[in-house]
């Protein structure tokens, strides 16, 4: 099952591959926004250009019925999930957003990234139900068609897997910022408030963690403090403005706003209310960060605040001088973020970003900064500061604090090298 | 402030917590065959340990024929984790982090192994056998002896080698300048 840095970076890219254009997007069409080319839907170079009329005006296009679930463009087919394939345990593993070709804040929902620990259930809804006991007064079950009665709320935030960049620790790995990044989403959920629920079943005083489990084959369950579950834990439906996919939990899953996205249970069907933290599995030997001197932090929940730069990035490759726009995207756990500077000089001088509105709480929010392209080397590095103050940390800094062993929750300054030929790379700098 | 924007602000506030102040009355009184049949958790002080029990020559041949074709013939692991071994690692450069020299607590093997294991079949083992592939785990890593059974009395006794190994997050745990000119 291990691969090596270059095999591993190699699947990432025979899915691009798959999309017939990679090679073509990858090196510098991205970039440029250049007309397409290649393969069978074009024809001749020029033929649809002025003063041509183009083909697509000589006849009428494709019918509206033809596609009653709407697609993305066949031109669009290289942009896609992508992650390590397992021969073994096809279920087990993770799928990266490709944040190279992403716009805006939102993801949409075909390309929120996934981890998933033993496959994706095909879940009847008619027959799913949610248990609510333990230390409650009334012990109830939820049909969907009662958790959807109650009042609902709908929030924009992200979800990032707190093994985001694990493999960023020790070297630079990810060749794509999908690969590196990619697992961090930003989608509108809309759900009833798991606060909601709690009154109807009436806690007990002594309540003081809440169990979570799915309905996928791993029974995937975590513990959740009774603060967070009180303060603005969700149970979601509703992603972007339709059901959950499958992928995400359909048709239910726990959103806790800003913690790991391991304890927003997919799939959920039961929560059991205690008085000590369950200690599970994936609380114990997974998801604890380890540190150098051998403990490891249990129970790290929040995400710290974060940024990277999504455009140029290791992805892109920068064929004229001149002007780009710097854009990427920001996170915290903690709140709004506050400010975001990019540096093109490694870190020596910083420029304060442009901040897309709205800046929601625990929401993506995307950056951007004007950049002339002289044609000489760069280094591209972007730094997020949340509304508590805290300020994205330089590598040597998160590693003079947990060492290399961590695993989850790195959260350093990124580096992108630009070389005077515009090839743009992963660098630890 | 006057008692009444007191009293209006905390409506407000209740409001907030629970929407419209109010509770609904929907969904059903779940059942304790309901609640038998999915409450499958198993906690550290052994709360949820089924009756039943297995011994560690049981859970060899248990591990055999079910667990050492992902795990290894031994728990070295491969293609699925590495199940023993490892202690003494943790504060290198490569810590191995198995049942032996990581998980701080016995019970949550049990409690593993029944909901997601064997990965083909999740749920499907019998008591007696997962006491006795825990045992065997246990025992393969030095934790307990050839002659150990393990049930409900027993496994929640068992000291976790690294049960001391786990702490509190203390982020956020990093500080950097704002700095924006000659910053390095």
């Amino acid at each position: 099952m291990k691969k090596s840095i270059e095999s591993r970076t190699g699947e990432a890219d025979k899915v691009h591959a798959s999309g017939s254009r990679r090679a073509f997007l990858g090196k510098s069409a991205a970039v440029m926004g250049a007309t397409f080319s290649g393969g069978a839907l074009a024809a001749q170079a020029g033929d649809n250009l002025p003063p041509n009329v183009p083909q697509w005006m000589k006849h009428e296009g494709r019918g509206l019925q033809t596609q009653p679930y709407g697609l993305p463009s066949d031109f669009e087919k290289h942009v896609v999930r992508a992650g390590r394939r397992d021969e073994v345990m096809p279920g087990a593993g993770s799928l990266q957003s490709p944040l190279q070709h992403l716009r805006g804040m939102i993801t949409p929902n075909g390309l929120m990234f996934e981890r998933s620990h033993a496959g994706i259930p095909d879940i009847d809804p008619a027959q799913h139900r949610l248990m609510l006991h333990g230390l409650v007064k009334r012990p109830m079950t939820f049909s969907m068609d009662d958790l959807m009665r109650f009042p609902s709320v709908s929030r924009i935030h992200f979800i990032e897997c707190s093994g985001n960049s694990s493999r960023e620790w020790r070297a630079p790995f990810g060749r794509s910022v999908q690969i590196s990044h990619g697992l961090i989403s930003c989608c509108e959920w809309t759900g009833v408030l798991l606060s909601t629920l709690l009154d109807e079943a009436g806690l007990a005083p002594e309540a003081k963690w809440v169990l979570a489990e799915g309905a996928d084959s791993a029974a995937m369950t975590r513990s959740v403090p009774i603060e967070k579950c009180l303060e603005d834990a969700r149970l979601v439906y509703g992603q972007n403005g339709e059901m959950l996919r499958p992928q995400q939990g359909y048709p239910l899953r726990l959103f806790l706003p800003g913690f790991e996205g391991n304890m927003s249970i997919k799939w959920l069907r039961r929560l059991k209310v205690g008085s000590e933290p369950f200690m599970t599995r994936e609380e114990t030997s997974k998801y604890t960060d380890s540190m150098a001197d051998g403990s490891a932090r249990q129970f790290t929940f929040m995400m710290d605040a974060r940024s990277v730069i999504t455009y140029p990035a290791s992805d892109h490759r920068l064929t004229q001088r001149g002007f780009y726009e710097i854009s990427g995207i920001a996170w915290t756990g903690r709140g709004r973020v506050r400010r975001v500077d990019v540096s093109v000089d490694g870190g020596r001088t910083w420029r304060e970003a442009q901040l897309q509105e709205p800046v929601l709480n625990r929401a993506v929010t995307r950056f951007r900064l004007p950049w002339n392209w002289e044609g000489g080397e760069a280094l591209l590095q972007s730094r997020a500061m949340d509304e508590t103050g805290y300020l994205q940390p330089t590598r040597t800094q998160l590693i003079a604090q947990r060492g290399l062993n961590s695993q989850y929750h790195y959260n350093a300054i990124q580096s992108w090298k630009v070389t005077t030929g515009g090839e743009i790379s992963n660098v630890h700098a | 402030m006057s008692t009444l924007k007191v009293a209006i602000g905390i409506a407000a506030a209740l409001l907030t917590a629970s929407s419209y102040g109010q509770t609904y009355k929907f969904g059903k009184q779940a059942t304790a065959k309901e609640i038998a049949g999915w409450d499958i958790d198993v906690t550290p002080d052994g709360r949820g340990l089924p009756k039943g029990s297995g011994s560690v020559s049981r859970g060899k041949q248990v591990y055999d024929s079910t667990c050492a074709a992902c795990h290894g013939a031994k728990g070295e692991g491969k293609p699925a984790d590495r199940l023993v071994g490892g202690r003494g690692t943790l504060n290198t450069d490569r810590p191995v982090k198995t049942i032996g020299s990581f998980w701080p607590y016995a019970t949550t093997i049990y409690d593993y192994v029944y909901r997601a294991m064997p990965y083909n079949a999740p749920q499907s083992m019998k008591p007696d056998d997962v006491y006795a592939v825990t045992a065997y785990l246990l025992h393969l890593n030095g934790i307990v002896g050839a002659d150990a059974v393990m049930d409900a009395s027993t496994l929640p006794k068992v000291m976790m080698p690294n049960r001391a190994g786990f702490h509190a997050d203390v982020r956020p745990d990093t500080t950097n300048s704002a700095c924006m000119r000659d910053c390095r």
